[in-house]
């Protein structure tokens, strides 16, 4: 079992023909991932890597039956492009793309208010199904099929943490990188739900970093409707307020969204937080030896 | 991105907000005779620099003559100014603003930023005007009205009068207050402000409305659409590796330790530096190369590392993805004779091709410290830069 993506997920690239999303669809294909149609204005009745595609989201939806869409549109198009995909009446919508301008997405989050399309992203590594169906930029080898759900905002720090678990033993069920822009579609309290509903997730690893207050929401909920272990890291400790620490999402301004509040917060709700990335693999092992649940 | 406050007021008064008559001067003699333009008896003369605090610093000045007028600017122009939000060294002060002085009644707050947690512009007003803001949110947030805005719409009828009889402004200037909210929304909206401030803003004497301060920062992932503010951004107030990496493709931040990072991902960059910390050292930076860096791009951070006369030691932290080992491994080598390295160099490889970049690391006769893990990685560079004498 697993979250957002599984066997079944059909996959729609939006911006395939680009480099980028050239790349990364080869990757997908690759890996096994049920790539289905492509998405450019322009190309439609082409084919790139023996993917049909399209000059709209809902005629590729009508010809192939996509569940599910990955973004590769550069940031002035990108929000467009999300709003593409929900009108399609796609399930689930991964944007990829790094800075897409804030305004955009406060307008893509309130049309997307009660739409059944889920968002995830925008500037994250994607979502991976180990063994199933992986979608965006992650490299696909480090991961491995198990009953670890990770969540994070970041993406090399997801792929440190995973690559941990796998050399562990500790395979995973999902991977979602919600993204490290201010605003976000799916919130780490989004995932966490998912994950405690999730009979084949046994335990979650959740990365946080400096900036908002998503691990707080996180901390709140975990205290309050969660019965599975979390493991956690939040980074950014030692950075200086008012500084864009790379993501445009990971900054400490008016002395809130410090790495010691959501330490404080996660600590207070039972979650085991590791002092340094490196540790994050050993939390979780031992966590799960703790409660006797056999390792997979 | 960052504007100067005589640029932000030169939005407010094209888009209909009041502001003092003033101009902006570049030399003393340009500050007396605006003074003499404003035929004023009492004007005010700030220094104009990225940093707020400035009137505890002595760059807001009240003159009365365009003598005095020459003295305060030619006091603050050309000199470093340090203020609360400078950091010791100060901001060089290159221009002044010389305003006509308002006779001030009270003093209000008006500001706008995006809400992150719920996802919308919010527009905030207090009568505790001309404080810190920060402040007053932490003391009494109860002080602090909210709206928040629908990005479409705009601020509605109803949500300016809301905020503008909780302000109990004079009667007559009611209808003027809710006019210059909703034209400071439709400026926030339209131009893809990340923060748009007045602190003051005031009622004086005949009752009229005047922003006495102005804040404006922009979206910096928007400036594409706005070709008009790009030209406001003022080199001279960043730091200058910050833009020499931005314009390498890499996100610098200068900190104030001695062990150089270079690492691959904002948020492993910053598990990098915290990792440092609890190794006992200090982080001189943050680096994120980025998930697709090219060889030519290590070179470029390397360089901008080590322009940092503080660094006794380099920790190289690449968790290989998409990006491979051997070619990361091959940057190095290249930036590492380019730059004649002479500090101690630790390099944690980790991903796809690790083996092969660990082997040329090998063979390059460099010298370098290779760590397996992260926090094996930190220790031995907080040892070499202990190693290496200031």
């Amino acid at each position: 079992m697993s979250i957002l993506v599984d066997r079944g997920t059909r996959l729609l690239t939006q911006g395939m023909t680009g480099s980028t999303g050239l790349f990364h669809t080869r990757q997908a294909l690759e890996y096994g991932t049920k790539v289905v149609a492509g998405v450019t204005p322009g190309k439609g009745g082409t084919a790139e890597l023996g993917v049909p595609v399209f000059d709209t989201v809902s005629e590729a939806v009508a010809r192939t039956g996509a569940n599910a869409s990955v973004i590769y549109v550069p940031p002035p198009f990108a929000a467009d492009a999300i709003l593409e995909a929900a009108g399609a009446g796609l399930a689930l919508v991964v944007c990829i793309t790094e800075g897409i301008p804030v305004m955009d997405m406060l307008r893509v989050r309130r049309a997307l208010l009660g739409s059944a399309t889920r968002l995830v992203g925008p500037n994250c590594p994607g979502v991976i199904t180990p063994g199933e169906c992986k979608i965006g930029i992650m490299p696909g080898y480090i991961h491995k099929p198990g009953r670890v759900g990770v969540l994070s905002r970041s993406g090399t720090l997801t792929y440190e943490a995973v690559w941990q678990l796998t050399s562990l033993g500790l395979g995973q069920s999902t991977c979602v990188g919600i993204g490290g822009d201010p605003v976000n579609g799916t919130s780490f309290v989004d995932v966490l739900r998912l994950f405690q509903a999730d009979p084949g997730t046994d335990a979650v690893v959740m990365i946080g970093e400096i900036g908002g207050s998503a691990e707080e929401e996180a901390a709140a909920y975990i205290r309050e409707s969660m019965s599975k272990p979390v493991v956690g890291f939040i980074a950014g400790t030692t950075a200086p307020p008012g500084k864009r620490m790379g993501h445009a999402g990971a900054i400490i301004s008016g002395g809130s969204g410090t790495a010691a509040e959501k330490i404080a917060a996660l600590r207070a709700a039972g979650v085991v937080l590791a002092d340094t990335p490196s540790g994050i693999g050993i939390a979780m092992a031992r966590v799960l030896e703790k409660r006797g649940t056999v390792r997979a | 991105m960052k504007i100067h406050e005589y640029q932000a007021k030169d939005l407010f008064r094209r888009s209909g907000i009041p502001v003092p008559a003033g101009s902006a001067c570049r030399t003393a003699a340009e500050a007396a005779a605006a003074f003499t333009r404003l035929g004023q008896p009492l004007a005010v003369v700030k220094a104009q620099i990225h940093a707020g605090g400035r009137g505890k610093g002595g760059g807001v000045k009240l003159v009365r003559s365009a003598t005095e007028a020459q003295a305060a600017a030619a006091g603050m122009l050309g000199r470093a100014l340090v203020t609360p939000q400078t950091g010791p060294a100060g901001r060089v002060v290159k221009t002044v603003l010389v305003e006509a002085g308002s006779q001030v009644e009270h003093e209000y707050y008006v500001g706008l930023t995006v809400d992150r947690a719920r996802a919308a512009p919010v527009l905030m007003v207090s009568v505790d005007g001309g404080m810190d803001i920060e402040e007053v949110a932490r003391r009494s947030p109860e002080r602090i009205l909210r709206e928040a805005l629908d990005p479409e719409a705009g601020l509605r009828p109803w949500q300016a009068r809301r905020l503008v009889y909780a302000l109990h402004l004079p009667a007559g200037t009611l209808r003027a207050a809710q006019d210059l909210l909703a034209r400071l929304v439709r400026l926030f909206l339209d131009e893809d402000c990340s923060l748009v401030e007045i602190n003051p803003l005031v009622t004086i004497k005949d009752g009229a409305l005047l922003a006495l301060d102005g804040k404006v920062n922009f979206d910096d992932n928007a400036l594409f659409r706005h070709p008009q503010n790009l030209v406001l951004r003022d080199l001279d107030e960043e730091d200058l590796r910050e833009v020499q990496a931005a314009a390498s493709g890499l996100s610098y931040i200068a900190l104030d330790g001695n062990i150089g990072c270079l690492v691959n991902g904002a948020g492993l960059a910053m598990g990098t530096m915290d990792t440092i910390q609890l190794a006992g050292g200090q982080p001189a930076n943050f680096l994120d190369v980025g998930g697709g860096a090219s060889a030519a791009q290590v070179t470029a951070a390397f360089k901008i590392i080590l322009s940092d006369p503080k660094v006794r030691a380099i920790l190289v932290n690449i968790f290989g993805g998409i990006m491979k080992c051997d070619v990361i491994a091959e940057g190095i080598i290249t930036a590492a004779r380019e730059t004649r390295l002479a500090v101690p160099l630790v390099v944690r490889l980790e991903g796809t091709n690790v083996e092969r970049g660990r082997e040329l690391l090998q063979q390059s006769g460099i010298e370098i410290i290779t760590a397996s893990t992260l926090a094996d990685a930190a220790a031995r560079a907080v040892e070499a830069a202990r190693g290496v004498p200031a």
